[in-house]
């Protein structure tokens, strides 16, 4: 509240784990440069910085998986050195990661407990204390899990949880949780809050990296600022304001308001009839336009990433025809999606959206090989000429168009994966997701440039959970709940209340 | 992100010369002299032409499955059949020279009975989602049972007099047309994967098959041209091999898949997929022949040959992860 109790604070209580002057450098690129963070017992120390900023290096760096060039790690005043994710575990660092690393043939005992199993006779795992353990644990967190269940079975929300459950089970005294949000619903995010208020009372040390500024105003108690690698702000939440945290991040002042942009809606060019699958969707009936931004909402589970891959040939279909630009089309493969002019940029960039082992310039000419090609023989002056105009038209940062996708950070990874679908020059672009786990400068970028690409007169289909992107950018939008279309709101319907009311089932859609 | 600094971005960082400088494919070529010289001072009798050109019929076979076999496995597939498809394809052969079909006649039941060999593989694997290694160790035993069950203890002799050519013959001097066929099948397949669309295609189905697909490449047509590709360079060197030995039994090429792998991996190809070059499946053909020549000429028994590959291989696959370290 003053700044008298924040001195207070740091009079009366030392932190958790400190980190001074830790620097870390990769080929061509310095990760951290001299930056500290310091988080204390019982409180939620926010890290907030752009992507590329340098906040997952320094969670490697706190849980043992990089090792630092320089600076040291100092935990409850005494220097440590983390060799090993193992040493970090042992000191009760313990980290719920962005993407879980979790073992999907494994049950959700083992999977809380891999590593560090507790022990019967003859060093065997004692599988009743496991599971009792687990059960434990899953309570604690109010999961409604069973123990014995086989992971790949549980949905994304509940696999998180074990994700968390995991981290519990080893008596942590400090907490990382990278991005904990991205994946759950509103009711699954109240309960982590529940939770991480739980840790609180317990004295532990909360790292919390998110991109959701009202998230860390409402959770946390401290926080970091990294800018490009430094460090270049830190202090009580009570003491800076929205605004403020954003200048810091950025370096300058963002324009968080939506690009207004003149809508130029054509005719139409896409008409999905009767689409069915045997368990994720059915009777999908919805039309797109030129020059359209078509918002879809729902809850997680809603159906909408499946029904979307559907149209792009990854889920088959039982039912239902596709029209484009009012002729029947078939499209049972992505390449045949492609070849009508549907794109999809999915929301798992690392899995399906780009190749990261292969460098930019093959990534983006991979769906347009035949443009710069001849009789199939590769011309790579043509091709890194496409490459160059579309990655410069996103605004691609890059050593070399040489580089490997996988180095890129993930903002510019998304853009890779833009960039490869315009060269592609589509008629539909769906957005699966675009701005999640992206920094708030690059949500701008990618908000103006879908903008952008309406105007150009491409139609396109944005999948979202973020209530401002829908409200914000669509020209329409569709609720999706439980696999089914539940209402298409026209731009002045589109609110909060109203997505939220349909998506939750409170409200029915009258035509 | 802002406008006013757009940045104009390299195509390359390091120039494509460094690059090949640097690559597997000149360790392995250094390899390659070594081992050329070390024979040459080791035996009077290596630094003959007609010796060498002897040698060269050590690889020739394997290397123009290994080819095929390459592309296959930088996409992330395997084909442990091949050695199996040659006898099959061979005991056909044999057994339609029996009945009097002349040497085109043949030459086309071996191409066909090696396609169709592929295409079984392929079929189970795209079509049915099977691991590749599971599905070609089953057809591994099934081709070359077909053939015991045919052959039993037998052999097919009375080839025609001019099917001989194609594994006896000479096109001028003491270059044999084995020889030359392997190195125009080195140059097809080096064009295949490094400058067409389907290389490409290849490579990115190699390092990640789900962004392949998502990329809009048909994943499982190409993953099936591959399986045909080998099945057919099996049944080219299945006409070979029975050409060269005038004979077919149903244990001819026994062993082969794991000297062709061998031979892959050697090359640089990355057993997991993704990466890997044709030149480098070229030199490491001729350092395998090379060292079993060599050896053979300093009479090295034939179990030694075997322990002193198998240490190439072991070493070869822990080399490349000491030479990134050493890059990087």
């Amino acid at each position: 509240m003053n700044a008298g109790k924040f001195t207070n604070t740091l009079q009366e209580e030392s932190p958790s784990i400190e980190l001074t002057g830790i620097t870390k450098t990769f080929p061509g690129v310095r990760a951290l440069s001299e930056v500290s963070l310091k988080l204390y017992p019982g409180k939620v120390t926010a890290l907030v910085g752009e992507n590329g900023a340098g906040k997952s290096t320094v969670v490697k760096v706190l849980t043992g998986i990089y090792q630092p060039d320089a600076g040291k790690i100092l935990l409850e005043n005494k220097p440590v050195k983390f060799f090993t994710p193992q040493i970090a575990e042992t000191n009760g660092v313990t980290a719920i990661h962005q993407e879980t690393v979790l073992f999907d043939e494994l049950s959700v005992a083992e999977n809380i407990f891999l590593g560090h199993e507790p022990k019967g006779r003859f060093g065997l795992i004692d599988r009743s204390v496991m599971f009792a353990r687990s059960e434990e644990i899953l309570n604690e967190i109010g999961a409604n899990i069973d123990p014995k269940a086989i992971l790949k079975d549980l949905g994304t929300a509940n696999k998180h949880l074990v994700a968390i459950s995991r981290a519990l089970s080893i008596d942590a005294r400090v907490v990382i949780m990278d991005e904990p949000t991205a994946a759950l619903s509103q009711k699954e995010i109240d309960e982590l809050y529940d939770l991480i208020e739980t840790l609180k009372s317990q004295d532990k040390a909360i790292l919390f990296i998110s991109h959701k500024f009202n998230e860390i105003f409402r959770i946390a108690d401290f926080y970091t600022v990294y800018r490009d690698g430094q460090m270049v702000g830190a202090g009580e939440i009570d003491d800076v304001s929205e605004p403020e945290l954003v200048k810091l991040m950025v370096g300058r002042d963002v324009n968080q308001i939506f690009p207004a942009r003149e809508r130029k809606i054509g005719e139409r060019v896409l008409e999905v009839v009767g689409y069915e699958h045997p368990t994720e969707f059915s009777e999908i009936d919805f039309n797109l336009r030129r020059g359209e931004i078509l918002g879809f909402y729902g809850l997680v589970g809603a159906g909408r990433s499946e029904l979307m891959q559907a149209l792009f040939g990854i889920t088959k279909t039982s039912d239902g025809s596709i029209k484009i630009d009012g002729a029947m089309a078939s499209i049972r493969s992505p390449a045949d999606a492609v070849d009508n002019g549907i794109v999809y940029v999915p929301e798992d960039r690392g899995k399906q959206g780009a190749i990261g082992a292969l460098p930019i310039f093959q990534n983006v000419t991979l769906p347009s090989l035949s443009k710069t090609s001849q009789n199939g023989f590769i011309k790579l002056a043509e091709e890194f000429k496409l490459a160059r105009e579309y990655s410069e038209r996103l605004d691609l940062r890059a050593a070399s168009l040489d580089t490997d996708v996988g180095n890129l950070s993930g903002g510019n990874q998304q853009k890779v994966v833009i960039a490869k679908w315009l060269a592609t020059k589509p008629k539909v672009i769906i957005l699966d997701e675009p701005t999640k786990g992206i920094d708030i400068g690059s949500k701008a970028a990618v908000h103006e440039f879908m903008a952008e690409l309406a105007a150009q007169g491409l139609a396109v289909i944005m999948v979202s959970s973020e209530i401002p992107e829908i409200v914000g950018m669509s020209d329409r939008a569709i609720v999706m709940r439980e696999g089914r279309i539940v209402a298409e709101l026209s731009q002045l319907e589109i609110t909060p209340e109203s997505l939220v009311s349909y998506a939750a089932g409170i409200r029915e859609y009258v035509t | 992100m802002t406008q006013e600094n757009k940045l104009i971005i390299p195509d390359r960082l390091r120039s494509p010369l460094e690059q090949r400088l640097k690559s597997w494919e000149s360790l392995l070529m250094l390899v390659a002299i070594t081992i050329f010289v070390a024979n040459s001072f080791a035996s009077p009798y290596f630094l003959n032409a007609w010796n060498l050109s002897d040698a060269t019929f050590n690889f020739t076979e394997k290397a123009m499955i290994a080819f095929a076999m390459a592309l296959l496995i930088i996409s992330g597939e395997i084909d442990l059949s091949v050695a199996s498809i040659i006898a099959l394809a061979s005991t056909a052969m044999g057994a339609a020279a029996q009945v009097g079909i002349g040497t085109e006649g043949l030459i086309l039941v071996g191409l066909t009975v090696g396609l169709m060999c592929g295409a079984t593989n392929g079929v189970l694997v795209t079509r049915f989602g099977l691991p590749s290694i599971v599905v070609t160790i089953g057809t591994m035993s099934l081709f070359r049972g077909i053939s015991f069950i045919i052959l039993g203890d037998q052999a097919y002799r009375g080839y025609p007099q001019d099917f001989a050519y194609f594994g006896q013959g000479y096109l001028w001097w003491v270059i044999s047309f084995e020889f030359i066929l392997f190195i125009i099948l080195a140059i097809v397949y080096g064009i295949i994967l490094h400058m067409t669309n389907f290389g490409r295609a290849v490579y990115a189905i190699g390092n990640n098959p789900t962004g392949a697909l998502f990329s809009g490449i048909r994943v499982n047509r190409v993953k099936f041209i591959l399986f045909l590709l080998t099945g057919l360079m099996s049944g080219v060197a299945a006409i070979c091999l029975t050409s060269r030995l005038g004979s077919t039994r149903p244990s001819i090429a026994f062993g082969w898949e794991l000297e062709i792998v061998t031979m892959v991996v050697l090359g640089g190809v990355n057993i997991l997929g993704g990466s890997g070059s044709i030149p480098g499946v070229l030199i490491a053909a001729f350092v395998m022949g090379l060292v079993t020549f060599g050896l053979g000429l300093l009479n090295v028994p034939g179990i030694v040959m075997s322990i002193v590959i198998g240490a190439l291989l072991i070493s070869v696959i822990a080399l490349p992860r000491l030479w990134s370290v050493w890059r990087t």
